[in-house]
């Protein structure tokens, strides 16, 4: 009997003691319902993340197939968005692109992100000559169109999906390399590091433990911000043919597929831009509306 | 005392830029010599004999130790010499000379209509907050960044070219028009310097799509920064005072408070300018337009190294002097920033 009330005690405080955090999250979810933005961005990203996942569930064709007797079939009942030059089914090539897409922004925003994080916490936990180095690095990096940069990496590389992450990759990573910069240095002038500084810990556990969980969300709302330029960048390199390559249904390379039949046969081109354009858009209404919450100004 | 800080500022960053462009270089010469791709391969052909591969290697100097073609590129770049495009066979400064008036008119055509367009938007967003055109504008802005360029090139040629038919395709002037005497390479202010005006005017039909769709996406960026601006500064204390001794709207709005607004606006459209050229490459592509952006591309295709080289590097010279200029006219504008 005693023990069940103990319980009840300690579950009461385990709550009391988390009210401030649930609170907190409360308000956030309060916050994402009154951004209308916001929440349209989110449906946008769950249903391209769910295509992408689920999509070959509902694929009517095989993106691949070709059927040389249905080509450059223009939008109907049986194509909804048309066919292109080889028979093949946009609309299922669409679907199957979606999966390429959500790979390239997994990838990419992993992959610099962490590059970012590593050399901008490094950067701004150790200063000195580190920082010199590492900061005119960023800015040699930053001389650059990030776009031009890219495809000159993508264009050496040999063009291909792998390429296309890894050029995107690179070129990437500048802007959290500051972001993690600013945040470690910010961090590791507080009075908790001094102590435990002072209780013997070591630069590594320092940064694994106390600097980067203080970088991560800075530098993961600045990520959700990045993600529409991510599919752009990707599709304007499969555009110019230094991206992603045929067959691999890739939305920049299927419009760019179309270009030579633009005037008769509208669709190959058009429906493949609108999906990008309707994703770009999610992440942009999705990153905008997560930077309005984090708005203190808002946030009262 | 302030104008000497400032001259040092100038010298400091200066000589920051020059270290930056050398580390852009070793970059470029990375990607181009390190990097497993072929230039001798893709200049001769797949099927070429080894031996003929290997004489080309050896007269291009590809064969040689890195550090040496490096100091060597160094040494021709202090030259102003960026070598021979395999492509072209020509040097590649030249090349660039050629095509790079035709990337600065459309640019400086884009940026104006991006001005405008961005200003107004913005300013009128701001006056009428939370109105219809508040939203309209906000919804242009998000999607003149969502919608990718080049789809928007396209899209506007298949309404303007091909079905209505009001505005000429690719390219930057009609076959049939003579063009004006080459003086700056920019087609629409040589027509202008030679009376020329039948090019005129067809050059300013052929600039038209490309240089909207290029300028809509950096509108978008300014419009939301004039908002913002303005809307700070509409909240000042000055701007109650000038509405309350009875001034008009209208004179409260362009003389109080867009002058004011304009400052961190300034800033936007130097960056802008930069991004302007990273959109100029897939434009120049769609709109088949002569400029810088398409040479680098038709480079990059087939692995022209020379032209690559100097195309990138001297893109990025470019974008660092703007990203300079936009530095320096913020430090001539707020002596804080000069630190």
């Amino acid at each position: 009997m005693q023990s069940v009330a103990n319980e009840k005690v300690r579950l009461k405080t385990f709550w009391d003691r988390r009210k401030p955090m649930i609170e907190d999250w409360k308000h956030t979810f309060y916050l994402w319902r009154r951004t209308k933005l916001a929440m349209i961005g989110t449906v946008i990203v769950l249903v391209f993340i769910g295509v992408a996942i689920f999509g070959p569930l509902f694929m009517p064709y095989d993106p691949f197939a070709q059927d040389m007797a249905h080509r450059l079939q223009g939008p109907s009942w049986d194509h909804w968005f048309g066919t292109d030059q080889f028979g093949r089914d946009i609309f299922s090539r669409i679907i199957d692109g979606a999966k390429i897409e959500v790979w390239i922004i997994l990838l990419v925003s992993t992959i610099s992100g962490g590059i970012g994080m590593f050399l901008g916490v490094i950067s701004g936990y150790f200063g000195k000559f580190i920082d010199d180095a590492l900061m005119r690095l960023t800015d040699m990096f930053l001389a650059f169109p990030s776009l031009v940069l890219a495809m000159a990496f993508a264009a050496a590389l040999g063009p291909s999906l792998t390429n296309t992450i890894i050029a995107i990759s690179i070129v990437g990573w500048t802007t959290f390399a500051r972001l993690a910069r600013a945040e470690a240095m910010k961090v590791k002038t507080q009075p908790y590091i001094e102590s435990i500084k002072a209780l013997g810990a070591g630069n590594g556990r320092i940064i694994f433990l106390h600097v980067v969980p203080m970088c991560l969300s800075p530098v993961l709302v600045q990520l959700t911000l990045r993600m529409g330029t991510i599919i752009l960048t990707a599709a304007g390199l499969g555009f110019l043919g230094l991206g992603v390559r045929p067959p691999l249904p890739e939305w920049g390379a299927m419009v760019s597929d179309g270009r030579s039949y633009l005037m008769d046969q509208w669709w190959i081109s058009t429906f493949p831009g609108i999906a990008i354009a309707i994703v770009v858009l999610g992440f942009n209404f999705l990153g905008d509306g997560v930077r309005d919450m984090m708005d203190p100004r808002l946030r009262r | 005392m302030i104008i000497l800080r400032f001259g040092a500022y100038i010298v400091r960053r200066l000589s920051l830029m020059l270290l930056v462009m050398f580390g852009v270089t070793v970059i470029v010469f990375f990607i181009v010599h390190v990097i497993p791709a072929d230039p001798v391969g893709a200049l001769l052909g797949g099927n070429a004999p080894p031996d003929l591969v290997d004489q080309m290697r050896h007269q291009l100097g590809y064969d040689r130790p890195l550090v040496d073609q490096f100091g060597n590129y160094i040494l021709n770049l202090l030259h102003g010499n960026l070598g021979t495009s395999l492509k072209s066979n020509r040097p590649v400064i030249e090349d660039i000379a050629e095509y790079f008036p035709a990337t600065l008119e459309l640019s400086i055509v884009a940026i104006i209509i991006a001005v405008v367009l961005g200003m107004m938007l913005g300013i009128l967003s701001a006056v009428y907050r939370n109105s219809w055109i508040d939203h309209f504008s906000r919804v242009f802005s998000i999607l003149g960044v969502s919608m990718p360029v080049f789809w928007t090139g396209l899209i506007l040629l298949l309404i303007f070219y091909y079905i209505l038919g009001w505005l000429p395709g690719t390219g930057q002037l009609n076959l049939f028009v003579t063009p004006p005497y080459r003086i700056t390479g920019m087609i629409l202010l040589d027509s202008i310097l030679e009376g020329n005006w039948a090019a005129l005017w067809d050059g300013f039909r052929h600039i038209i799509l490309p240089a909207t769709v290029l300028g809509y996406s950096a509108a978008a960026s300014i419009a939301r920064i004039t908002r913002a601006s303005m809307l700070d500064v509409l909240k000042q204390d000055y701007i109650r005072t000038a509405k309350a001794k009875g001034l008009s709207k209208r004179i409260v709005v362009y003389r109080h408070a867009l002058k004011n607004a304009l400052i961190p606006v300034i800033t936007v459209i130097g960056l802008v300018f930069g991004g302007l050229l990273e959109g100029a490459v897939l434009t120049e592509t769609v709109f088949g337009w002569p400029g810088l952006g398409r040479y680098v591309v038709n480079a990059l295709l087939v692995l022209d190294y020379p032209a690559i080289m100097g195309g990138t590097l001297f893109i990025a010279l470019i974008y660092s002097l703007a990203n300079l200029g936009v530095d320096l006219v913020y430090a001539a504008l707020d002596p804080r920033m000069r630190i």
